[in-house]
């Protein structure tokens, strides 16, 4: 199969690459890129470990071509931390230990900075449905909320 | 002499008898005193027993000293998670 | 080993803070390198053939087509995985397992294999292996797999521990019996007893983080594994011996892990991918999918058990009984046993008898999945308490209380019990102001108790100090969950310094001696226990160069707060040398500082919790929510309390999903029906509440800090604990797990019609 010839832009920074037209933007960040912060969990759109945010909008990126970032603009983990000034959500996950293994911390990092971007002040519930698309199995999502419920705060007196 | 109570699938080994009268100071002669009378207990141990002295339970530590008229029991070894 | 682990009671400095774990900053940024980011330069990409079929003879395998396709460069079968396993049944097993032999035992069995130059080759190339299949009968229950006219899964296998061989084989591979006293004469003493049965559908660990590794061998027999374990060392053994490698050649470095629960203690996909690299002559990386994941690893148990036990009007159990039966997939394994051992160890009993079965049942082999096979006895023995205290008139904590297990109990299991913790969590439970909680319509308010062993087991670690003062600290049991920031702590804690001065790492099998996995609950509890004995020797070498320095005796000079003190009058005017002070003269006072254990940690306190909370049912639809939940549990000490909270609330929530929702379904033709995350659904953020802890601290007698396992317990209460508050809300007995919708409908049903 002939290769898609891609110009885009990830984490602000002009890419381009040549992938397969069936080939997701998953796979192009992890194996092309060399970007494996999103994580495949199970390919199907399930998991939300594999999450980016695709021209302000927060997609599985599992579920999108390469091919599609064509001319767009692709965030992912790799780029909210702003050089060592980490986002306040990273922060506070580390202070919250709102990770476990930590598998799932890229996907809810990238979701809960979508959400809180549209929502800057959450309830608990608008939290644990803003970020029902993400599983995690070690943490029981108690301290995710909370990680998330703080950042907020500190993200509306910034 | 210490009781020992082989326990769960080990009785089977030793015929179904599950309580013995053993001349041993440390596990490694349990060990061997109990394999020299019940050969099929082998490759149990081989696998790993835990052995439960006065209620804690030793999965590896053979030089374990067995205290005078201590309780002991001889259990499978278990999988975690 | 001189090393002394009595629990002696002190005052922390650095255990019980909660300090920013080492490897956290990795895990926000994206940096951290999970089995799946990691890649090699020449590397193929492995796939594996699975069998469509629950049981079935193979009867050839033409692999010649794909071995021709252009791209791809190793195709292999269990021929290239030859037997070296001489006698030993379990590594057969696994053998067997990883590729199957002669027959397909379940559906998702691996057949063959391929490596190629992409995933588009090696996908194409599997469709063109050619496997001649002679489907057998098959059976996926573990009731009809133990009747007698079931299809028999092995017919080498004849009941193990029986009073007379069978003359028949049969899928019950082993019968084991535990207890004490006369259920009979128990029962006869009995005013009211409570008899019923249970059931329990199978279930997946769900870590997030597939199965994946890199696998490199040269033909010098030499290997690199790069692979997401629980237990590199094991996984490092196993590996060799079904391969043939010397173990020492073979250098397994765990990954970041992606939780494993107990599902990535076996081997599955790994001795697989060595072999392709070995026949391909290049680095093959094989990742499962999801669909694989749920189809060909790890699940655990179903179960189905019977209980009964009887009560004096004042509350005393006078008997309890159970027999147990629980699903091994093909192959023999002990998970009823454990089952058997577990199930009343809560109790003080006079009269108690456990019996347990083994089934074969063409599903994937059972795994171990957090405190294995204790969540579903739990389930049934505490739903059977509850039901009694009702029928006593007595409060279900307090009924509880009146029989819990003391210090010098005979646990159920055999031995007796040193100081343990179920009734302090009891006592807990009891004031805690959920219970005073007031409910609202459709809701039900259920508690129960739980029970886990927890393990020690063999441990390495290395402690060195750089000349700068810094600690770093190599340890051998994976981390699940936290551990590398509770072994730094310990390690700040025994040297006297601050926890910042630690950084600790996961070492590879080349670079330390042996380790167990982290399983059992062991990581922190043996780990812990490595490092204190580690620091210690460091700390004799630190007082030995001290005293070169001031050049007095070493027996003048002793530790304290990280400082070398010289002792007494005369040394008045030596003031203390720090850690830092003492490193950096360390090349000129015999070179580096180390300190070093090797051992065995055993004497793992038994840990167990309470959990209470509240459900809400929907009776038009079944549909059920958590609306408040309540762990509590001991933990010895908590080294880092964080991570112990996070241990009780990760475990309480795969103990909701396993209650509510989570199921293997089988169809007729005995496949998998939901093997993805859309059809087996584990709770989600929106599913659940905050998850309430509270930390008891029983010290163990048997760890200098007084530490427990703390990550298992915490899921064989849930299943208990939420059957009893759905059936408080809807006044039905639920007896099987999963209560879904349909099941607690159905059981509303069967009620109504009486
Ligand atoms: S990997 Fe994309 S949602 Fe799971
Ligand atoms: S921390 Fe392990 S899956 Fe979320």
């Amino acid at each position: 199969m002939a290769g898609v010839a891609v110009s885009t832009t990830i984490n602000g920074d002009a890419v381009e690459y040549l992938c397969q037209p069936d080939e997701t933007l998953l796979d192009v960040l992890r194996d092309r890129l060399g970007l494996t912060g999103a994580k495949e969990g199970c390919g199907t759109g399930d998991c939300g470990a594999c999450s980016v945010i695709v021209d302000g909008r927060l997609v599985c990126s599992c579920l999108v071509l390469g091919a599609e970032a064509e001319g767009r603009k692709v965030e992912t983990i790799e780029g909210m931390a702003h050089g060592d000034q980490l986002h306040p959500l990273q922060q506070k996950f580390l202070e919250h230990a709102a990770l476990q293994c930590g598998i799932c911390t890229p996907g809810f990092l990238i979701a809960a900075k979508d959400l809180l971007a549209k929502n800057p002040s959450p309830t608990e519930e608008e939290i644990r449905f803003g970020l029902a698309g993400n599983l995690c199995r070690c943490t029981g999502y108690d301290k995710i909320v909370r990680a998330v419920q703080d950042a907020a705060e500190v993200m509306k007196g910034a | 002499m210490v009781e020992v109570t082989l326990w769960g699938s080990l009785s089977a080994v030793a015929g179904g008898k599950s309580r013995h009268e053993v001349e041993a100071k440390d596990i490694r002669e349990l060990f061997r005193k109990l394999a020299e009378q019940y050969p099929g207990i082998e490759p149990w141990i081989d696998r790993g027993i835990a052995v439960a002295i006065d209620g804690t339970i030793y999965r590896d530590t053979w030089s374990k000293e067995l205290p005078k008229d201590a309780e002991i029991f001889l259990l499978p070894r278990l999988a975690g998670g | 080993m001189n090393f002394d682990p009595r629990y002696s009671g002190r005052n922390f400095s650095s255990v019980g803070t909660r300090p920013i774990r080492p490897d956290g900053i990795d895990k926000v940024t994206g940096r951290a390198r999970y089995g799946a980011d990691f890649n090699m330069a020449g590397q193929l990409v492995g796939r594996i053939l699975r069998s469509p079929h629950a049981h079935a003879v193979i009867k050839k395998i033409d692999t010649s087509k794909a071995e021709k396709l252009a791209g791809v460069k190793a195709v292999i079968t269990a021929k290239d995985l030859p037997d070296l396993t001489d006698g030993d049944a379990a590594m057969y097993d696994i053998l067997d397992n990883s590729m199957a032999r002669k027959k397909a035992l379940y559906d998702g069995h691996a057949v063959a294999a391929v490596a190629a130059i992409d995933a588009r080759i090696a996908r194409q190339a599997l469709k063109l292996i050619e496997v001649d299949y002679e489907v057998l009968p098959h059976v996926t229950d573990v009731d009809e797999a133990a009747h007698h006219h079931a299809p028999l899964i092995n017919d080498q296998i004849f009941t193990e521990g029986l009073e007379e061989k069978p003359a028949k084989p049969s899928n019950v591979t082993k019968r084991t019996q535990f207890g004490h006293g006369d259920v009979h004469k128990g029962f006869a003493q009995a005013d009211f007893i409570v008899e019923r049965s249970f059931k329990t559908e199978q279930t997946h660990q769900g870590y997030i983080e597939p199965h994946a590794c890199v696998a490199s061998v040269n033909p010098d027999g030499t290997a690199d594994l790069w692979v997401c374990t629980q237990g590199h060392f094991v996984y490092r053994q196993h590996c060799a011996q079904l391969l043939g490698l010397e173990a020492s050649k073979l250098r397994v470095t765990s990954s970041e892990i992606g939780g494993g629960f107990g599902g990535k203690t076996h081997v599955w996909a790994e001795p697989v991918a060595l072999a392709l690299s070995r026949k391909a002559g290049r680095p093959v990386k094989l990742v499962m999918t999801r669909d694989e994941v749920f189809r060909a690893s790890g699940p655990t148990s179903a179960t189905s058990i019977d209980v009964k036990i009887g009560a004096k009007k004042d509350g005393t159990i006078t008997a309890a009984e159970a027999t147990l039966r629980y699903s091994c997939g093909p192959y023999p394994g002990s998970w009823a046993e454990i089952g058997a051992m577990t199930a009343f160890a809560c109790y003080k009993l006079e009269n108690v008898k456990t019996v347990g079965y083994e089934v074969l049942v063409n599903r994937p082999k059972t795994a171990a999945y957090r405190a294995p096979s204790a969540p579903m006895a739990a389930f049934a023995v505490e739903s059977a308490v509850d039901e009694l205290a009702h029928e006593l008139g007595m409060n279900a904590v307090d009924f509880r209380i009146k029989n819990a297990a003391q210090e010098g109990t005979r646990a159920s299991y055999g031995p007796v019990y040193g100081p343990i913790g179920i009734g302090p969590t009891l006592e807990a439970a009891k004031n805690h102001p959920h219970m005073k909680a007031p409910l609202k319509m459709n809701q039900g308010r259920g508690m129960a108790c739980g029970f886990w062993f927890n393990f020690g087991g063999q441990t390495c670690t290395d402690l060195n100090i750089g000349m700068d003062g810094s600690v770093s600290l190599a340890v051998g049991t994976v981390d699940v969950g936290g551990s590398r920031a509770s072994l730094s702590l310990v390690a700040a804690e025994e040297l006297g310094i601050d926890y910042s001065q630690v950084k600790a790492i996961v070492a590879d099998t080349s670079s330390l001696g042996y380790n167990d996995m982290t399983d059992g609950s062991r990581g922190t509890f043996s780990s812990s226990m490595a490092t204190i004995s580690a620091a210690r020797n460091a700390i004799k070498v630190l007082r030995d160069r001290a005293a070169q320095m001031w050049d007095i005796p070493v027996d003048d000079v002793t530790w304290e707060k990280g400082h070398a003190i010289a002792k007494g009058e005369k040394y008045g005017n030596l003031s203390p040398l720090s850690l830092k002070d003492i490193a950096a003269k360390s090349g000129t006072t015999g070179g580096p500082i180390a300190g070093h254990s090797e051992l065995v940690a055993d004497g793992a306190g038994v840990s167990f919790a309470t959990h209470i909370c509240d459900i809400e049912v929907d009776p038009e639809t079944g549909a059920t929510r958590v609306i408040r939940y309540t762990v509590v549990q001991d933990a010895g000490k908590a080294v880092h309390p964080t991570y112990v909270e996070g241990q009780y609330q990760g475990g309480a929530a795969q103990g909701i999903g396993w209650a509510l929702n989570e199921e293997y379904i089988y169809g007729k033709d005995g496949r998998l029906q939901n093997p993805g995350f859309l059809d087996y659904r584990i709770p989600v953020c929106s599913d659940l509440p905050m998850i309430d802890t509270q930390i008891l601290e029983i010290p163990n007698p048997n760890h200098p800090y007084g530490v427990r396992g703390v990550g298992e317990t915490s899921i064989v209460p849930p299943l208990a604990a939420i059957a009893n508050a759905v059936s408080n809300a809807v006044g039905v007995r639920m007896t099987h797990i999963p209560m879904s919708p349909p099941r607690i409908l159905a059981a509303l049903d069967a009620e109504r019609e009486g």
